[in-house]
Formats: structure tokens, sequence, C-alpha cells
């Protein structure tokens, strides 16, 4: 029997492995000197509070920060008040909160930081004064950082001042944030109007080929014509199916085909498991009108489409592939660091940048191409990630 | 023993699995069609799929095992295993697929938005993994045992070979129609030998099967013994033979009187035709006739024992990793319901054989209650009652079905543990990182198998139920039926449930059997996660996550209400 204490003895140590192997990936604990561990506390305790600003002046957010703020400031109580209400109110004497949008109303006409006398009949409050000082952004006070005391001393004074600073910075960057997902949302609005004239030139002409010859074809087409134009300006939902993302790059195929005729070959090889994975709404079809304009672009014979998806475990592997003109590598590489000006592969860089905001910078395109032996561009995407729904 | 056609037909199993795994969607799915590529896999396949992930060596060769030994209680594994499914549609199928989660750890995080619930999730989910591939690594080592003699561990070795090359590789991985094939594949391993076993059972002259004697030799039968074993002779018999019996040289005839014996390891006695099996001391004494009635399985508390088992067994299904990431493939909610309807009537039909092995084994293959060996019935009866070339073929279809049975559950399960254990415990969310994770899930199972003696299969798979009933399903019953639960209730019910099961499992295999209430412990820990969960969360009302209305009205709202997509043009 002691062969089984040892099995069980084995299934513990392996959980005990893979907690210890999880523990650490989290925390790192070095020996530290004394001036160290102040600098580690107080950047740490900095640390906590940033992310909490990060997501703006909201009240959900400033109540977390404000903990810790207190914390990196040492007084009885602090508060976080924007040009309306206080948001945050953290340590005792609460009841001054009402009061304390008043006293902010000066800094917010000043920008300067100010402090005050309070009186208090209650003989246990910590209250007594207050430093008020201004967060700004841009130059602009959006909100007041309180930092309130039994006394009032230059220190504190000068710490709460930099506080505010430090935490202005946090909030410029909490613009920068909100700026770029502006900016991204807009990409992607730009990216459906996108739908190139040429694109519905041709396609329009082409129908417009069959209408005679072929009315029963020139009826599908159109139809598909349809289908894909709503799909791709369909306003809400940032996230898609992959087999509704499948169905709008065959309605475009069949369009590009009708142009193409029989030049046009695709093959396709899609796992089953993976049709319902989710992703984001026009991730593939840029990477596929990518593949037809270099697969077809100055060639007489016929060109190649090969489009794979594979199911791997936690995730789907998608492969989109022709055999063109392929791409300068440098250009693409520019064009995929978002440089202004590079032409290569555009929507790409489009596509990349979503990816990597939705899933993280694992998961950025993989291009494999030379100029003259095609094009294979390769998106892992994870079935499941916080946040993400069709 | 015919073991030619038996090793065969593991090879092909093996290596037709490999192949299919590696190729068949290359072929099956190539196409210029958009129309055929993107059929969705439709709930037959699924299902069909899912019956071949779950049959496991548990199913394929444990439970016969254990009703021969045992008697009509252990029909409640089978049923048990079954009527988890209906648990399963009842409460979690349809919403687990709406919340978007592809592993359990995914739903906690879902529903829950916690790293902390995530990561117990994750732990209890390795734990309940590696429990259930340890039985699935023995059963492959009984399995090539029996056929050819080799020693246990090279069975375990491999499969496990198999299984990791294969998951590294790339192929196998929960390719749908891989696993479908492997339900039918395993389904007529089974079945068609029961109806030549009848047959022959009714040429036989259809013997009594609850007749009142002991079970005895139906032929002159040479038992060899692999491992010193302790006997009770209830009949004194006279055999023949070489070995140690009590410690004493044995050459020639002897006789055994009543009472206990050991028998050291390498005897090879034979009995004459006729004479009353001695049965190995595990086994409780029991006639033809009281075995087939209930509440004689041996245990001390039957009826308790009973009820940990339904438990167990109910509220188990819905913890395993590998069965949770089946439903993923299912479009929608709906499709997910009726994928886990079809799943009942397959597994239904397909656990009405193990039975009919175990019964006629008391008549055919006594002698594994002599040995131990009780989960070799299903392989040898085939050959031991069919005479000639088509018993051979018969054993040789049983042997290729229980393989497959070990290669698609371990293979499951080994991509399931892989994931949790490349996204959760080693953070390397790179094709290498679940390549590592990999050799590390099947090192674990395999470190235990080649140190751990025989524990009866099925023992071991309630064991992984439990664990699961105990912890996993309260978060998922209560995750998705209640909006009181806090991350602090989550976590605490987890604990409270799954750490009492494992360890009283634990302490059960090295003890090797003893109290009922640590071997079953179902009926006290589900109970105790969910009363821990339900408590603390109400609690720690604070705790419950933010936005939780909005999570329920996505885990519950049908999805062609339209409430989740407002993409209409």
């Amino acid at each position: 029997m002691t062969a089984m204490w040892t099995a069980g003895a084995i299934l513990l140590a392996g959980l005990a492995v893979v907690i210890t192997l999880w523990w650490t990936s989290r925390t790192r604990n070095d020996f530290l000197t004394q001036e160290q561990r102040i600098t580690f506390e107080t950047l740490h305790t900095a640390w906590s509070a940033a992310p909490p600003l990060r997501a703006g002046l909201v009240p959900e957010a400033a109540k977390k920060s404000a903990k810790h703020l207190r914390t990196l400031l040492g007084t009885p109580a602090l508060a976080l008040i924007d040009d309306t209400e206080v948001l945050a109110w953290e340590g005792g004497g609460d009841h001054h909160a009402t009061d304390a949008v008043g006293l902010a109303a000066e800094v917010f006409a000043t920008g300067r930081t100010r402090a005050f006398d309070i009186a208090c009949d209650e003989p246990d409050c910590p209250v007594h004064t207050a430093v008020l000082a201004p967060l700004t952004v841009e130059g602009r006070v959006v909100g007041v950082l309180a930092a309130y005391s039994r006394e009032p001393s230059a220190g504190l004074a000068r710490a709460t001042n930099e506080v505010a600073r430090w935490a202005s910075g946090q909030l410029e960057l909490a613009e920068l944030d909100r700026s770029r997902t502006r900016l991204v949302e807009a990409e992607v609005r730009a990216l459906r109007a996108q739908i190139s004239p040429h694109f519905i030139y041709n396609s329009l002409s082409a129908i417009a080929s069959y209408v005679r010859t072929n009315p029963e074809r020139a009826r599908t087409l159109l139809l598909d014509f349809a289908d894909f134009t709503r799909y791709s300006f369909r306003r809400a939902g940032d996230f898609t199916t992959l087999s509704e993302e499948l169905r709008s790059i065959d309605q475009y195929l069949a369009l590009e085909r009708a142009r193409f005729g029989e030049r046009l070959k695709v093959t396709l090889q899609i796992a089953p498991e993976v049709l319902p994975v989710t992703v984001p709404f026009l991730c593939l079809q840029p990477l596929v009108e990518n593949a037809v304009r270099h697969g077809m672009e100055g060639k007489v014979g016929p060109g190649h489409i090969t489009i794979l998806a594979a199911d791997a475990g936690e995730e789907a592997h998608i492969t989109i592939e022709d055999d063109g003109i392929g791409m300068d590598p440098e250009a693409l590489r520019r064009t995929l660091a978002g440089q202004v000006g590079a032409t290569a592969g555009i929507g790409l860089g489009n596509v990349d940048e979503r990816l990597r905001r939705c899933y993280g910078d694992d998961y950025g395109l993989v291009v494999e191409t030379a100029e003259g032996l095609g094009t294979k561009i390769s998106v892992r995407v994870p079935k499941y990630q916080p946040g993400v729904h069709a | 023993m015919s073991s030619t056609y038996g090793i065969v037909a593991v090879l092909v199993v093996a290596v037709g699995t490999v192949l299919v795994g590696t190729y068949g969607l290359r072929v099956s799915r190539t196409t210029s069609d958009f129309f055929v590529a993107s059929r969705t896999v439709s709930p037959w396949w699924n299902a069909s799929a899912i019956g071949g992930e779950y049959l496991s060596a548990a199913s394929f060769v444990g439970i016969a095992g254990l009703i021969f030994a045992h008697g009509p209680d252990m029909l409640w594994f089978p049923v048990g295993y079954t009527a988890g499914y209906l648990v399963l549609l009842a409460l979690v199928a349809a919403p687990l697929r709406r919340s978007g989660a592809y592993t359990l750890p995914d739903f906690a995080e879902a529903r829950f938005g916690s790293a902390a619930v995530r990561a117990v999730a994750s732990v209890l989910a390795l734990g309940i993994g590696w429990l259930y591939l340890l039985p699935q690594l023995q059963g492959a080592g009984l399995t090539l045992h029996t056929l050819t003699g080799a020693p246990d561990w090279v069975g375990a070795l491999l499969v496990a070979v198999v299984v990791t090359a294969n998951v590294i590789s790339g192929g196998m991985r929960s390719i749908t129609f891989v696993q479908a094939f492997q339900y039918w594949l395993k389904l007529t391993a089974i079945a068609v030998p029961v109806v030549f076993l009848v047959m022959a059972w009714q040429a036989h002259g259809a013997r009594d099967l609850t007749g009142p004697e002991l079970p005895v030799f139906p032929r002159e039968t040479a038992v060899s013994f692999d491992t010193d074993t302790s006997v009770h002779v209830d009949e004194p018999v006279v055999f023949r033979g070489a070995g140690a019996v009590d410690g004493r040289r044995v050459e020639g005839s002897a006789v055994l009187p009543e009472g206990e014996h050991s028998v050291a390891a390498g005897s090879r006695l034979v009995f004459p035709e006729g004479a009353a099996v001695p049965r190995v001391s595990t086994i409780p004494f029991n006639t033809n006739e009281t075995w087939a009635l209930p509440l004689r399985g041996g245990e001390s508390f039957p009826l308790y024992a009973v009820y940990s088992l339904i438990i167990a067994t109910f509220l188990g299904t819905m913890g395993l990793p590998h069965v949770i990431v089946r439903f993923y493939t299912n479009p929608n909610g709906r499709a997910a319901r009726r994928t886990t309807l079809i799943v009942l009537g397959l597994l239904g039909i397909f656990y009405l054989m193990p039975p009919i092995y175990g019964a006629l084994g008391r008549l055919y293959a006594p002698e594994l209650l002599m040995t131990g060996d009780t989960d070799a019935v299903v392989l040898v009866l085939p050959s031991r009652m069919v005479d000639g070339l088509g018993g051979q073929l018969l054993g040789a279809l049983v042997a290729g079905g229980a393989f497959a049975a070990f290669l698609s559950t371990s293979s499951g399960l080994m991509v399931s543990l892989a994931g949790v254990l490349s996204r959760d415990v080693l953070r390397l969310r790179t094709v290498r990182g679940f390549r590592v994770s990999t050799v590390l899930a099947v090192l674990v199972p395999l470190g235990m198998t080649l140190l751990v003696g025989r524990v009866p299969v099925a023992d071991m798979v309630g064991l992984a139920f439990a664990v699961a009933a105990s912890s996993l399903c309260p978060l998922l019953v209560l995750g998705i039926w209640s909006t009181r639960v806090s991350t602090v209730g989550a976590v605490a019910g987890m604990l409270a449930g799954g750490v009492p099961a494992l360890v009283a499992g634990l302490v059960t295999i090295s003890a090797g059997g003893g109290n009922v209430f640590l071997a079953r412990p179902a009926a006290w820990t589900v109970p105790l996660g969910f009363v821990v969960m339900y408590v603390v969360s109400l609690l720690t009302p604070r705790r419950v996550p933010p936005g939780v209305n909005h999570v329920m009205v996505r885990l519950h709202a049908p999805e062609n209400l339209g409430l989740r997509s407002q993409d209409r043009l």
C-alpha cells in the first residue's frame, strides 16, 4: 500500500508544483534594504492607485484610487472632487464632504493649491485643516485632490501638491487611452466604409454583364452584393462569429469571381469545431481582400487562394494564403508598425492592431511573404477571452 | 490466450486513430464550396463525439468488472454516468454554451470576473483531470497485460506516448469526426460480441445466471497468480499445480480447506471442473443467487454507499474538463440541449452491454474472482465462450474497442489539461507553451500509474466524479441559477467541497479501501460544497460581482430573442 501513498503524494506534489509555478509567475520576492523597501512600498502604492486613475475621474474608480492615495499621503481623510460632486471620500469625518465642493470651487477657479482651516464641533473629528490641489489635464482643471488632517503643515501641502501632479499625469494617460480607443473605433468605422469604390464599380459592371446573358446569375450576384454591404455596414457589435465572417467572405469572393472568372481559384479547409468561435468584426475580410489583390495582380494565369481554419485546443488557427506577387517585407513591417504613408497591405495594420488590443500582443498577425513568392497570413484567436462576446 | 489477433487489433486502433486524426480533416473538409465548408457540427455528430470521448476505460472494462464482483448495486455506475447528462441537460448545457466559455476556468471568469475564482477552478480542473487520466492509463496496462502478459506499465506508457505525440503534433485535437467514429467503434466492439456471447450461452443450455450455488469452474482451469494474493475458500477444493500456498511449496495434488489462504506470486494452480471458485478476500461471499440481490456488495453501509455513488455520478459529469469543452462546438444553446439529449440515448444503449459481460462472467470466467483481475472480464469472455477463430476475432474486437476507449478519453483529457496548464499556470499562450504543458500534463498521472498497484478502474473514476461533483458542480449550478453567489463564496464553496473529497479519495486509494465514508465521500462533500458556497455568499453580499444581472441575461436568454445581437441593419 506504500506505493499508493506515494501515488497520492505525487498527485499532491504535482498540484503543489503547479501552485508554486503559478505563484512565482505572479510575485517575485527579493531581499531589500530599508531604503529600497521604502522606495518599493511607495512606488507600489502609487502603482496600485494608477489603474483606477487610468479609468478617468468616475465615482467607482475614484473610490479605489482614493484608498491608495490616502495611504500614500498618510492623512486621516482624503477626497477626490470634480466640478459638481465629491467622487470619493476615504477616511473619517465624512460629514465634511458636503462643504468640500464649495472649497474646491476656488481651486477650480484659480488652478492653484490652497490650504483651508475647517471648523468642526465634533470632538474626535480628525478633520481640522485641508489642502486642496488641482488635478489638471492639458492645462485644464478637471478635479481636485483634497487631503485633510488635524494640523496644518507645509510638508503636507507640498506632498499633496506632488501627489496631485502625479495623479494628473495618470489622468492625462487616461485621456490618451480614451483618444486611442476613439481612434481605433474611428478606424473600424473607416474600415467598414472602406469598401473600395473600385470594388463597387467592378462588382456592378460584372453584374451588369450578366444581366442579359444570365439573369439568374445576375440576380444571385446582386443578392450577394446586398448581403455583403449589409454585413460590412452594420453598426453595432465589435464581434461576430467565424461562420458569419466566412459567409461574408463567401459573398465577397462570389463577386470577385464574377470579375475574374475561372482564374480565381479558392480552396477552403475549415474545421467545423471553430465555426462558433468569436472573432473581431471584419478581421478576416481585409486579409482575403489583400490576398485577392496580391494573388491576381499582374498575372495572366490562375491565382490560388487558400483559407484554412484549424482547431487547436483553446485557440483557433486561421491561415490565408495566396500564390501571387507577394509583398516587400520591409514595407509591410512599416505598415504594421503604423507608419503613415506606407502602402503595402492596407487594412493589415488595422486588423493587426485590433487583434492585439482584443487578445494581447501574443496574438498579432504573422505574415510570411517575399516579393514574387506569395503571401501567407496567420491569425490565432483564443476561443474564450473575457469581455469578448458575439 | 489468443494474443496475436488482439495485439493486431490494438495496433490497428492506435495507428488508425493517429492517421485519421492527422489526415482526416484534410481529406474530409478540403473543398472550394463555402456551403460545404461552413456546415457546423450537427448535434448528432457532436453527441457521438461526446460519447466517444466520454466512454472511458471505466465504462468499457470497469463497470463489467465491478458488476461481476459486487453485483447489481454497481449498476448505479452506468445509470449515474448516463443520468449525469440529464442533470447537465436540465441545469447547465445551454447557459454554459451561451456564456461563451470554452473551459471551466473560462466559465468561472465569465461569470464572476475574478482571477481568484478562475485560479481555484483551474487547479481543481487539473486535479480532476489527473485523477481521471490515471485509470485510463491503468486500464491500458491491464488490457495489454491480459493480451500479452506484458507488465502493467507497458500499456500505460504506450498510451501515454501515443497520445502525447499526437496532441503535440497537432493531430487528434478534439476533432469531432474522429471522436464520433470512436463512439461507434466502441459500441460495435462491445455490442457485437454480446450477440455471440448470448447465443453461445443459449447453445450451452442457457444455464441459470442466478442459481443458488457458488460460482464453479466451468471446465478444468489453470489459474496463474502475478502478485501475492490472499484468497478465501468457501468450499474445500482439490487442486494440482506448482507454487506456494500459505508459505509452503506445493507440487502435485493438494486440498485447499475452507478459510483464508495466501498464494504466492508466480504460482500456477489447476482446478478441476465443477469445483467452487475461491475468491479474493476483498470480494464478498455470495452465491450466484445472493450476488444478484441489491445491497450485497460487501460495504458496511450499503445504502449510504449507493446514495453517495448516485450523487457523485449524477452531479460529477458536468465537472469533467473534457466533456465541457465539447459543448463549445455547438453553434448555440438550443443545439447544446439537443446534443445532450442525443448523448443520453447513445450512452443508454452502450451501457446495456457491460452488465451482460458481468453476469456471464460468473459462469464462464469465475477464476478472475480468485486472482482479483475482475476488470479483465470483458477481455477474456469472448475467447472463453466462443471456440476457435470466431472467439479469437471477437476477443480482438473487444481489445481494440478497449484501446480506443483509453486513447480517445486520454487525448480529450490531455488537450484540456494542457490548455489549463499553458494558459493558467505557465502563462505561455503560445504553441510551444502548449507543447510543454502537454508533456507536463501526462507526466504526473504516468508517474502515479507506475507506482500504484491495481485499484479497480471504475473506483478511481468514481473518485474523480466525487471531486468534480463537490467542487465544480456547485460553481456551475449556483453560478448559473443564483444571482447572489459572491466571489468569496465561490472560492470557499469549491475548496470546502473539493478538498475533503480529494483527501478522502486519496486516503482511500492509499489504504486500498476501508471506511465507506471516505471511499464514497460525495454524499457529505457535495452538500458541504453547496451549503458553504451559498452561506458564505450570503455573508459577503458586497463581493457579488458587479454586472451579475447582465451576465444572467446572457446566460439565460435564448439566442433567437435577439437580445444579444443588436446588429440588424
